[in-house]
C-alpha cells in the first residue's frame, strides 16, 4: 500500500526531509552509500552466474496483470505530487480508485549507476527484480534496452503516449521510442548567486560560458561530475554539437576542462553537493541543473548558455522480468493525460513532457504554465542538446577520458 | 575455522582417557572461538575471496559491466599504472593525518590520563561523543567550518598565510578532514597505554635526578609506545583508504585510492579494476604495518 496514514508528527518529519534533502542532494548520499551496495551486487553476481549466456529476451516472461492487480514502481526521490499533509499521493491514488489496480510506490532510485549495480545480478539471470516500472536517465534506459533489460511497449494500451511533445519523440538512445516514455526532464546549464555574479562580473545574469571561466570568478565555480552534462555544455560552447560529435571534438572539449581545472578555475567537480555550495556562497556560478537551482529562492538564477546547454529525461521503462506489464501499461497512459501531467508538474519543477499540460496547468497556476523550465517552447527546446548516444565502448572511453581530466 | 574444528573433533574423539580437566578447557576455548570463526568466515573470507576472484575476471566482449571468470594478473599492473598518484597521494595525507593526529592527540591523552581527576570520565566522553553523529555529516560540517566566507579562512587570509587564498576545497582541507574523523583513534590507544604508567616511575625519575622532560623521554613515553603503534596503525589505516574527505573537501586534484574504487565500482563498473586497487591498497598497508610494528620493535603489542 502507498498511502498509509501518517502521524502529525512522522508527517512533520518526512516534510522537514523532503525540503531539507532535494533529489539531486539525496544522490550525493546515495552514490556513498552505492559502493557498498555496488560491492554486495558484484559479489552476488560473481558466483554461479555465467555471464556469457543470451541477454533475456525482450519479450518477458508471462503476464499476470489480468490475476494480479497490482504495479510496482520505483522512482526518483521527491518526483511524485504529494499532499504535504497526509504523505499522500493524489494522483496516484485516483489511479488506483480509476483502474482497481493498487500502485505499490517506492521513491529507492538515488543513482542511475547505484540502481544497476543493485539489480543487474537479477536482471542477467533472468531473475524478478520485485519493479514493473522503473525510471532511469536516457543513457542507463539505453543502456537497459542494449542489453536486453526492457520489455517493448505496447503504445496501442497506451494512447496517450501520442501526447509526448515532439522534442522527445525521437531519441537516439530508443529510436521510435518502443521501450520508454520520458516521465520527467530538465536542462543543464549555468546556475548562479545573482549577488556574486554582479560583484565580480558587473552583470544580472550569465549567458555564456566565456563568463564562467572568467577569471575574476576562479576558484569560485563547479562543473557537474555527470559527464554528459559538463561535455554536452562545453562542446556546444565550442561550438560543436553535442548530439552529433567526433572523437576529436570530444578531446577538444576534455582539453579545456582540463585546462580550467589545472589552472584553479573549477574549484570542484561536484555531485549534488554543488547546491550547498552555491547555498553558502562558496560558489558562485556552476554547471547544473535546471529543478535545482530554480528552487534556491530569488538570490540565485538559472539561464542556458547562448551556446545552448543539454536537455535530459528520466524514462519509464519496463524491465525485462517485470509481470505486470499491462497494468504498468496502464499507468503510463494514465499520466499521459495531459490534466494528470499538468497536476504532478505543478508539484515538482522539472519539464514536462505531455501536450496539453500546459493548458491544463493554466487553471492550476497560471504563472508555472509560464515557466519557460516546465513547459519551454520549441525554440527554447531545440536550444539544448540531448547529448549523443554512445556505444559502450564509447561510453566507457568517454567516461574514463573525463574522469582522468577531473583528477582521476 | 576448518583448520580448527577437526582438531576439536580430534580432541572429542580422543578415547576418553586422560580427559582431564585442561583438556576440557581447551576444547570450551575452541568452543568459544567459533562464533567469531564464523563470524569472520562468512563476513571476511568469502567476501574477500569473491573480490580476489572478481579482480581477476576478464570483460565479456561487447557488454558494458558484464565480467567473467578468467585469471587476468594484468588487471593488476593496470591498476597500479593508472592509479599510481592516487596511491602516492592516500599515503602522504594518511600519513600527515596520522603525524598531526599524534602531535594532538598525545598531550591530551597525557593530561586525561594524568591531570584531568575527576573529570576523566567526561573527558573520555567527550573524546567519544563525535561517534554519536553521522561520519557524513560530521565531514560535511568541515565544509562550513572552513567556508570561504567563514570565520579560520577570513583570519588566516588577513594574515596572508594561505597560498589558494581558501581552505576548503585544497589538500589542506582534506588532511585537516581526515585528521579530525580519526582522531579518537589515536587519543584511546593512547590514553589506555598512558593510564597504565605507574605514577610512582615518574616520581622515581625525579628522585633520581631526571628533569621532567628528560623523565618524560626516558620513562613515559617508551612505557606509552605501544599506545602510540596502536594508535598510529588504528589512524594511519583508514585514512588511507577514505575517500569521503577527498570528495567532500578536496579540489579535483586530490583524489585518493579510495575514489579511484568508489568510481571504478559506480561510474566504470569495472569491477575487476576496482578489486584489484583493494588488493593493491591491502598488501601496502600490510607492508607498512608490518615494516613499521618490526620498526617501532614492540612485540608485546599483539
Amino acid at each position: 500500500m502507498t498511502k498509509r496514514p501518517l502521524s502529525p508528527e512522522a508527517a512533520a518529519i518526512v516534510r522537514m526531509s523532503r525540503a531539507a534533502l532535494s533529489r539531486r542532494r539525496l544522490l550525493q548520499a546515495a552514490g556513498i552509500g552505492g559502493v557498498a551496495a555496488a560491492a554486495a551486487a558484484c559479489g552476488a553476481g560473481g558466483g554461479g552466474d555465467d555471464p556469457t549466456s543470451a541477454a533475456p529476451s525482450p519479450t518477458g516472461p508471462a503476464d499476470q496483470s489480468d490475476t494480479e492487480k497490482v504495479v510496482l514502481w520505483s522512482n526518483w526521490v521527491e518526483y511524485l505530487d504529494i499532499d504535504e499533509e497526509t504523505g499522500a499521493y493524489p494522483t496516484l491514488e485516483r489511479f488506483e480508485e480509476q483502474s482497481g489496480i493498487s500502485v505499490s510506490y517506492n521513491e529507492d532510485i538515488n543513482d542511475n549507476n547505484e540502481f544497476y549495480a543493485k539489480v543487474r545480478a537479477q536482471l542477467e539471470q533472468g531473475q524478478s527484480i520485485d519493479r514493473d516500472i522503473v525510471v532511469l536517465t536516457d543513457w542507463m534506459a539505453g543502456l537497459w534496452i542494449g542489453n536486453g533489460f526492457a520489455q517493448k511497449l505496447d503504445k496501442s494500451l497506451i494512447p496517450n503516449s501520442a501526447n509526448l511533445i515532439p522534442r522527445l519523440q525521437e531519441v537516439s538512445f530508443d529510436k521510435p521510442r518502443d521501450y520508454t516514455l520520458p516521465w520527467q526532464g530538465g536542462f543543464a546549464g549555468l546556475g548562479y548567486n545573482v549577488p556574486g555574479i554582479q560583484d565580480a562580473l558587473g552583470v544580472d545574469s550569465l549567458t555564456s560560458l566565456d563568463q564562467l571561466f572568467d577569471p575574476a570568478l576562479r576558484g569560485r565555480i563547479t562543473v557537474l561530475s555527470e559527464m554528459r552534462d559538463t561535455m554536452g555544455c562545453i562542446m556546444a560552447w565550442q561550438g560543436n554539437d553535442p548530439s552529433n560529435f567526433t572523437d576529436d571534438q570530444f578531446q577538444q572539449a576534455i582539453a579545456a576542462l582540463a585546462e580550467q581545472i589545472d589552472n584553479g578555475q573549477i574549484r570542484q567537480v561536484a555531485g549534488n553537493d554543488y547546491l550547498a555550495a552555491l547555498e553558502t556562497g562558496d560558489v558562485i556560478a556552476v554547471i547544473g541543473w535546471s529543478g535545482d537551482v530554480l528552487g534556491l529562492g530569488e538570490d540565485f538564477g538559472f539561464s542556458l548558455p547562448e551556446s545552448g546547454g543539454t536537455l535530459w529525461t528520466d524514462n519509464m521503462l519496463i524491465p525485462s522480468t517485470a509481470t505486470h506489464k499491462k497494468n504498468a501499461e496502464e499507468l503510463m497512459n494514465y499520466y499521459y493525460d495531459p490534466v494528470v501531467a499538468a497536476e504532478v508538474a505543478a508539484y515538482i519543477n522539472y519539464l514536462c513532457p505531455v501536450t496539453g499540460a500546459k493548458e491544463a496547468m493554466e487553471a492550476i497556476d497560471p504563472e508555472l504554465a509560464s515557466s519557460q523550465w516546465i513547459f519551454p517552447t520549441d525554440a527554447e527546446l531545440n536550444a539544448a542538446f540531448v547529448f549523443m548516444d554512445l556505444t559502450l565502448e564509447q561510453d566507457e572511453n568517454y567516461q574514463r577520458e573525463f574522469q582522468r581530466a577531473v583528477g582521476l | 575455522m576448518p583448520a580448527i574444528v577437526p582438531t576439536t573433533t580430534a580432541k572429542t574423539d580422543a578415547p576418553a582417557a586422560s580427559s582431564g580437566s585442561s583438556q576440557r578447557r581447551s576444547r570450551t576455548a575452541y568452543l568459544l572461538l567459533l562464533p567469531g570463526l564464523g563470524w569472520l568466515g562468512v563476513f571476511f573470507v568469502i567476501p574477500i575471496a569473491t573480490l580476489f576472484f572478481t579482480s581477476l575476471q576478464a570483460p565479456v566482449e561487447g557488454r558494458s559491466g558484464v565480467y567473467q571468470a578468467a585469471f587476468q594478473i594484468s588487471n593488476y599492473a593496470q591498476a597500479l599504472g593508472d592509479y599510481w598518484p592516487q596511491f602516492v597521494r592516500s599515503f602522504i595525507y594518511a600519513g600527515l593525518a596520522t603525524v598531526l593526529a599524534l602531535v594532538i592527540a598525545y598531550p591530551l591523552a597525557y593530561f586525561i590520563a594524568f591531570k584531568a581527576g575527576r573529570w576523566r570520565a567526561l573527558m573520555l566522553v567527550l573524546v567519544v561523543a563525535p561517534f554519536f553523529a553521522s561520519f557524513l555529516l560530521r565531514t560535511y560540517a568541515w565544509r562550513t567550518i572552513l567556508a570561504d566566507e567563514g570565520a579560520i579562512t577570513t583570519a588566516l587570509n588577513a594574515l596572508h598565510l594561505l597560498p589558494e587564498d581558501r581552505i576548503l576545497n585544497t589538500s589542506i582541507a582534506v588532511v585537516l578532514g581526515l585528521t579530525y574523523n580519526f582522531l579518537p583513534f589515536m587519543i584511546l590507544p593512547l590514553y589506555a597505554s598512558l593510564e597504565k604508567i605507574d605514577p610512582r616511575l615518574i616520581e622515581a625519575s625525579g628522585d633520581l635526578y631526571a628533569r621532567p622532560f628528560t623523565g618524560f623521554r626516558k620513562v613515559v613515553f617508551p612505557l606509552s609506545l605501544p599506545g602510540v603503534v596502536a594508535g598510529t596503525l588504528l589512524t594511519f589505516i583508514p585514512a588511507a583508504g577514505d575517500f569521503i574527505n577527498a570528495r567532500l573537501l578536496g579540489a579535483p586534484g586530490d583524489s585518493m585510492v579510495g575514489t579511484a574504487i568508489q568510481v571504478n565500482f559506480l561510474q566504470f563498473r569495472d569491477y575487476p579494476i576496482a578489486s584489484a586497487l583493494s588488493f593493491i591498497l591491502m598488501a601496502f598497508i600490510l607492508v607498512v604495518v608490518f615494516t613499521y610494528i618490526r620498526r617501532a620493535g614492540t612485540e608485546d603489542l599483539v
